[in-house]
């Protein structure tokens, strides 16, 4: 089979040197009238035109991220995985099975050494090695294995990033995320249960083409998609303001698309691009088609204390919330969205009430010491 | 390695990862000569989701048995909102039974439609081979079989044979890297080759669009959104942020566009590629029993005679007899663990109905990095479901034969159909080629049923009922101390059911026994093989270094093995032991 080849294997089959390569490369800056420190850079973008391997490997999962990855419209997964990437392995989409499989992956290991990127789906059961296997290696030996000549790691999909719902209480196999093992890599955390489609294929796209990492939060994940809560990006909040709720499905409150807060919405704690990418195109999120968020991009969401349960009871009553919230005006939302992380992981761990006190804080630093 | 071990090494075929499929599967098959004597299925990767189900709030329970899995997403928390609704005796209203069953239907379309082109064609289609293909010929080929439909022309295959054609020159094959390429079990000309690589990117570009349905009336896909008591999108001609009229112009469009690809391009193309392989129809039975629940009530799922298909299990290919299915009878279905990785406390011989279900982690199996499975004792994260202590085919094989039994009109006319074209008897039916005709054929059927459901939805709207919620049992308050129930449905791999036991309003215990492992589970306590085991029995590999054939077969299924394996132990205890050995 002919082999498309690179300027700098063009030139190597034609006899030319290294230093002849260079030299090339050289002639080609002062043309462009670039100064001699590019040409390094111009060399490298020569001789990596061949498309980055990317290495898929999926471990305790559901294949939901997978499933989210061909849902990308933006870019689309054709474009992807036939344009701008070349996917080695991935057992969802690959031709080749077994042995073949295996082989397909140790290849591309080997001749990207390095360069490649890891994407990882599933948490890795430490209980015993058995729990997940694949070719007979467990997922802990395949990870450690395959992140070793990793450039760089997406975890995509809760599980993958926080241990997701193997790990739910009581994480009867002893699962972890791909960040409780690996710790010499640099590893971004592309979380939800799924990841909304155009973020798996944004974080990959970026890297592509700026050739770094995107700006991560204190969890590993890219600010530019979880840099928000949902409740501050949410086409209802103006009706938390006003103390408009939803007090049941279906019920007038609902159908005219006011505050779902009450029904359980954990969207003041999720940190996600829901309201604002939305999903499959843009064409809805949960919140718009009625049912409060989940919470799915958080860790331990599964054990936040029950989907329709009012992340925030004050003792008195929701409606004194809005009350002061009617009072306040926005100072509320930005009350909210300034509760620091420790508060808002306790918050969802022990699934503890928020008071209005809790709403009303708006400096992270002041915040920080009041809990102290 | 000593002699005695190379030599039973190389007996054994085993393929793991199988790939194109959901989840974690390995297959070792024990050759005598190029002919497969017996196979072994094995799910390889466990998580425990019913356990951690356990003292959780019921109404919670459809988003943790969602991720059951993620391909056939949905359908887990159908099973599981029903199971909460069938304990409750809670009834939903009209509205929010039609939009189920328009979830559902669109489900099986998208996921018959993504099994045949992603995970299925690549084992009958030849991606070199396309190379060579002539685009004139492929365009009047491609005419010839679809009259109607537009990218067909010389033009649009010639660009795709050069896209193609740089994508493998470039020497950088990703995901068709090291497929069997060139294999002589490949039969079809480069031009039918080269027109269903087409329309293996053409349907990704599809199931993008189509899926909105479910983001429409579940808020995002994967992984929509249900509710217990009905569906959490409410209804409001005169609101912005409900289902209105521009929802509903979508949910047609979303319709019109997913036949229009089934009846053009899906259908066609499968006749097509069939025809070439007409000798599948002769092997990859297996066990020639056959197990449906029912599904797509029009009058709650109290009243089975409302279903669009039908319950019923056919026994040794006899199609003039349907036997009915009772759920819950102790000793009707069961689970058994003879060859899996659990323990009963009862003893590893005995079977459980699932309202009893038990199930202890103890892998036994051989310390990874292994090569070779010990088949004689336990070999699988499946368990063996039973019916009567039968091994049952679960799928549209199964449903397309119920409905085909049970004079159901359209599907005798499509089955008919199907066999004259290619010339093949009605025992063809039961085969590797069986089974994936059925599932063309059947997603021709549940996708014609979703007009006429989305037509029933406007009547009602029209009629002034706007209600999709029942809100008189969603109180735990009012539920009974103890509750058990069981919500059943047909997922598009096959008769799924979730049984659920409530005891002061949180869940005391849960199982679910699902599609893939009826298909794909293991050796029983009386040595019966399963029906990937069975229905691999007797298959020539031409090269047992690339078994494509045992791929064929395999797929054919529609495997999904995440779905498969599962956990549920009353006595948590018991699982926390193991653990910690």
């Amino acid at each position: 089979m002919s082999h498309d080849e690179t300027l700098k294997e063009s030139l190597t089959r034609n006899g030319v040197s290294r230093r002849g390569f260079l030299k090339f490369c050289a002639t080609a800056a002062s043309i462009m009238a670039l100064p001699p420190s590019m040409v390094p850079a111009i060399a490298a973008a020569l001789e990596s035109a061949r498309r980055p391997s990317v290495i898929w490997l999926s471990f305790q999962e559901c294949t939901g991220c997978a499933e989210s990855l061909t849902r990308s419209h933006s870019p689309t997964v054709e474009g992807l995985i036939f344009d701008a990437i070349s996917l080695d392995y991935q057992h969802t989409l690959q031709a080749a099975a077994g042995d073949a499989a295996e082989e397909a992956r140790e290849e591309a290991m080997k001749e990207n050494w390095g360069k490649y990127i890891l994407v990882v789906d599933g948490s890795i059961p430490l209980g015993n090695p058995g729990y997940s296997t694949i070719a007979g290696i467990s997922n802990l030996d395949m990870l450690k294995e395959t992140a070793k000549g990793a450039a760089a790691i997406v975890a995509v999909g809760t599980c993958a990033t926080f241990g997701g719902i193997p790990k739910a209480n009581p994480n009867p196999t002893g699962a972890v995320s791909v960040s409780d093992i690996i710790k010499d890599k640099p590893i971004v955390n592309v979380s939800g249960c799924p990841p909304i489609p155009v973020v798996i294929t944004g974080v990959l796209a970026h890297f592509l083409t700026f050739g770094t990492i995107p700006e991560l939060d204190e969890l590993g994940r890219p600010k530019v998609f979880y840099g928000n809560n949902i409740h501050d990006r949410c086409y209802r909040r103006p009706f938390y303001e006003r103390g408009e709720f939803a007090e049941t499905f279906d019920d007038e409150g609902a159908k005219k698309g006011w505050c779902l807060f009450k029904l359980g919405c954990k969207g003041p704690i999720t940190y996600n691009a829901c309201a604002t990418a939305k999903w499959n195109e843009g064409t809805s999120f949960p919140i718009e088609s009625g049912h409060g968020c989940l919470g799915c991009s958080e860790p331990n969401f599964w054990d936040m204390g029950g989907f329709y349960k009012a992340l925030s009871q004050p003792a008195v009553d929701v409606s004194q919330t809005a009350a002061y919230a009617l009072g306040a005006g926005a100072v509320a939302g930005l009350g909210i969205a300034a509760l620091n992380r420790k508060k808002k992981a306790d918050v969802a761990t022990d699934h503890q009430t928020v008071t209005i006190h809790d709403l009303r804080r708006n400096d992270p630093s002041k915040t920080e010491a009041e809990d102290s | 390695m000593d002699h005695r071990e190379k030599v039973i090494m190389s007996e054994r075929v085993v393929v793991d990862p199988i790939t194109r499929i959901e989840g974690h599967l390995r297959v070792e098959a024990q050759m005598n000569g190029n002919t497969i004597e017996q196979a072994y299925s094995s799910g390889t990767m466990v998580r425990g989701i019913e356990l951690i189900m356990q003292g959780r709030d019921p109404r919670d329970a459809w988003a943790f048995a969602q991720r059951i899995c993620g391909v056939c997403t949905l359908v887990h928390g159908i099973a599981s909102v029903r199971a909460v609704e069938d304990a409750l005796d809670y009834k939903i209203p009209k509205n929010a039974e039609i939009i189920r069953n328009l979830m559902v239907a669109s489900q099986y379309v998208h996921d018959h439609v993504m099994h045949f082109y992603h995970l299925h064609a690549l084992d009958w289609v030849d991606v070199v081979s396309a190379l060579s293909a002539d685009p004139k010929a492929t365009s009047e080929l491609a005419q010839s079989v679809s009259p109607h439909w537009p990218k067909s022309s010389p033009g649009y295959f010639s660009d795709m044979r050069k896209k193609l054609k740089g994508f493998v020159e470039g020497g950088q094959l990703g995901i068709f890297a090291k497929g069997y390429w060139g294999h002589p079990a490949y039969k079809l000309p480069p031009e039918a080759n080269l027109m269903a690589v087409s329309h293996y990117l053409e349907a990704l570009t599809w199931q993008r669009n189509v899926v909105k349905l479910h983001t429409i009336f579940g808020g995002k896909n994967p992984h929509p959104n249900f509710l217990v008591g009905g569906v959490p999108c409410p209804i409001d001609l005169n609101s912005d942020s409900a289902i209105n009229m521009k929802r509903l112009s979508q949910v047609q469009d979303i319709i019109t566009e997913m036949m229009t690809f089934v009846e053009q391009v899906y259908i066609p193309d499968t006749l097509t590629i069939a025809s070439y392989y007409k000798e599948w129809g002769k092997q990859g039975e297996g066990v020639g029993n056959f197990l449906c629940y029912g599904d797509f009530p029009s009058n709650g799922m109290g009243d089975s005679s409302s279903f669009m298909i039908p319950g019923g299990v056919i026994l040794n290919r006899d199609l003039t007899k349907v036997h009915p299915v009772d759920m819950s009878k102790q000793d009707e279905i069961q689970e058994f663990v003879a060859h899996s990785w659990y323990d009963y406390e009862g003893g590893k011989e005995k079977g459980l109905h699932p309202y009893d279900g038990e199930t202890n982690l103890n892998y036994t199996g051989p310390k990874p990095p292994y090569k070779q499975l010990d088949v004689d004792e336990s070999y699988s994260w499946m368990k063996s479901p039973r019916w009567n202590g039968q091994v049952m085919e679960t799928g549209p094989l199964a449903r397309v034969l119920n409905l085909y039994a049970q004079g159901h009109e359209q599907t005798q006319e499509l089955v008919n159909m199907t066999l004259k074209h290619l010339d093949l008897p009605v025992e063809a039916l039961f085969s590797t080629l069986g089974r994936t005709a059925a599932r063309t054929l059947e997603t021709k059927i549940i996708g014609d049923a979703m007009q006429g459901w989305l037509n029933d939805l406007i009547i009602n709207i029209k009629a002034g009922d706007t209600k999709t919620f029942n809100e008189t049992q969603w109180d735990p308050s009012q539920w009974p101390s103890e509750a058990r129930g069981v919500g059943y449905m047909e997922a598009p791999r096959g008769a799924l059911a979730h049984w659920i036991v409530i005891k002061d309003s949180i869940i005391d215990n849960y199982q679910a026994v699902v599609p893939s492992t009826w298909n794909a589970g293991p050796r029983d306590a009386k040595g019966q093989a399963g029906p990937y085991e069975a229905a691999l029995e007797g298959t020539d590999l031409h090269d047992p270094k690339q078994p494509i054939e045992i791929l064929r077969t395999i797929h054919s299924f529609d495997p999904c093995i995440a779905c498969a394996v599962h956990l549920t132990d009353p006595d948590g205890e018991e699982i926390m032991k193991v653990k910690v050995v």
